[in-house]
């Protein structure tokens, strides 16, 4: 994965094939504390502990069309290589958390890439499960959330080509404005 | 400073969207739209699935055809990555390999707009990963 919010496009698929109706994802830059934190958290079908302790195995998928799942491994590898750390927490039946921590002044840190792009793809294509996405900069914090959006909207669908675009600049300029990184 | 995109920009693009709508797209079913999924598990994205699905839904407004595209899971055609379903109303799904900008540009003018098939086509009885 080149950036940040390619792989935030691959694990939002884990908490929206997990049946989940609400997925929030969360993005904290403390540069005073040197930590990037994005923080998965959905409240779907969740998985017992065994399960969690082989999701970061890359030979272990729920998939049966292939024997491989490289989304979590590869997500943890790269915030390893910062100096980072992932940390998944899940119980069945209530939901899953993924913490993933990226030492903020390293490197290899992965660049953000389209965040903005990456939220208005997934929640344009799944209109039946809510979405939340909260950024916190040192210069201010960002929500964004689709049960307000679809309040707005009424009965105009979310996966109309000019609410994605409208939801694709909406989030890239108010990032801009926090001064996200 | 230019202004930044609000809330009320949203309330503007329904009701010029609205406006714009006749009442036989209002009630069009997703079934007489074609429909579009964009292969996007690791492997799709890893290999550029967002660049295309960015593509195909900005270049079918354009076009004016009436389209739902969304995500679906991988297929098991990794090694073609990125991949799309594509169905136009009443017809079989067909699955299409490699594709990129260039290619989705092709298969919107081609396939979509006039039925003609093109090269890249993957010729299997595939499940989707819904159907698995």
């Amino acid at each position: 994965m080149k950036d940040l919010a390619l792989h935030i496009l691959d694990i939002l698929q884990n908490s929206v094939t997990s049946g989940s109706t609400l997925v929030k994802l969360q993005i904290d830059e403390i540069p005073s504390k040197d930590e990037y934190l994005v923080k998965f958290i959905d409240n779907g079908k969740g998985m017992d502990a065994e399960m969690v302790q082989h999701v970061t195995d890359p030979f272990f998928t729920t998939r049966t069309t292939r024997k491989v799942g490289l989304g979590l491994p590869l997500l943890k590898q790269n915030a390893e290589r910062t100096g980072g750390r992932m940390m998944i927490q899940s119980e069945p039946g209530k939901g899953t958390e993924v913490d993933v921590m990226f030492v903020f002044s390293h490197i290899d840190r992965l660049p953000a890439g389209d965040i903005a792009g990456t939220m208005a793809l997934t929640v344009s294509s799944y209109p039946a499960i809510d979405f939340t996405y909260t950024h916190n900069t040192p210069d201010g914090s960002f929500i964004f959330n689709t049960i307000e959006i679809k309040e707005t909207l009424g009965d105009l669908p979310i996966n109309n080509p000019q609410v994605i675009t409208f939801m694709k600049d909406f989030i890239s300029d108010n990032l801009k404005e926090i001064k996200a990184s | 400073m230019s202004k930044i995109t609000s809330l009320a920009d949203l309330r503007n693009i329904k009701a010029n969207v609205e406006a714009k709508m006749s009442l036989r797209e209002r009630s069009e079913s997703p079934e007489s739209m074609v429909q579009i999924r964009v292969a996007m598990a690791t492997c799709g994205i890893a290999s550029g699935a967002k660049i295309v699905m960015d593509y195909m839904i900005n270049e079918l407004d354009k076009r004016n055809i009436p389209a739902v595209v969304t995500q679906t899971g991988c297929m098991g055609y990794c090694y073609a990555e990125p991949t799309i379903e594509v169905t136009r109303p009443g017809h079989q799904p067909l699955v299409f390999g490699y594709v990129d900008a260039k290619k989705a540009d092709q298969i919107i003018g081609k396939y979509i707009m006039n039925g003609e098939l093109l090269d890249g086509i993957i010729p299997v009885n595939y499940e989707n990963i819904e159907g698995k």
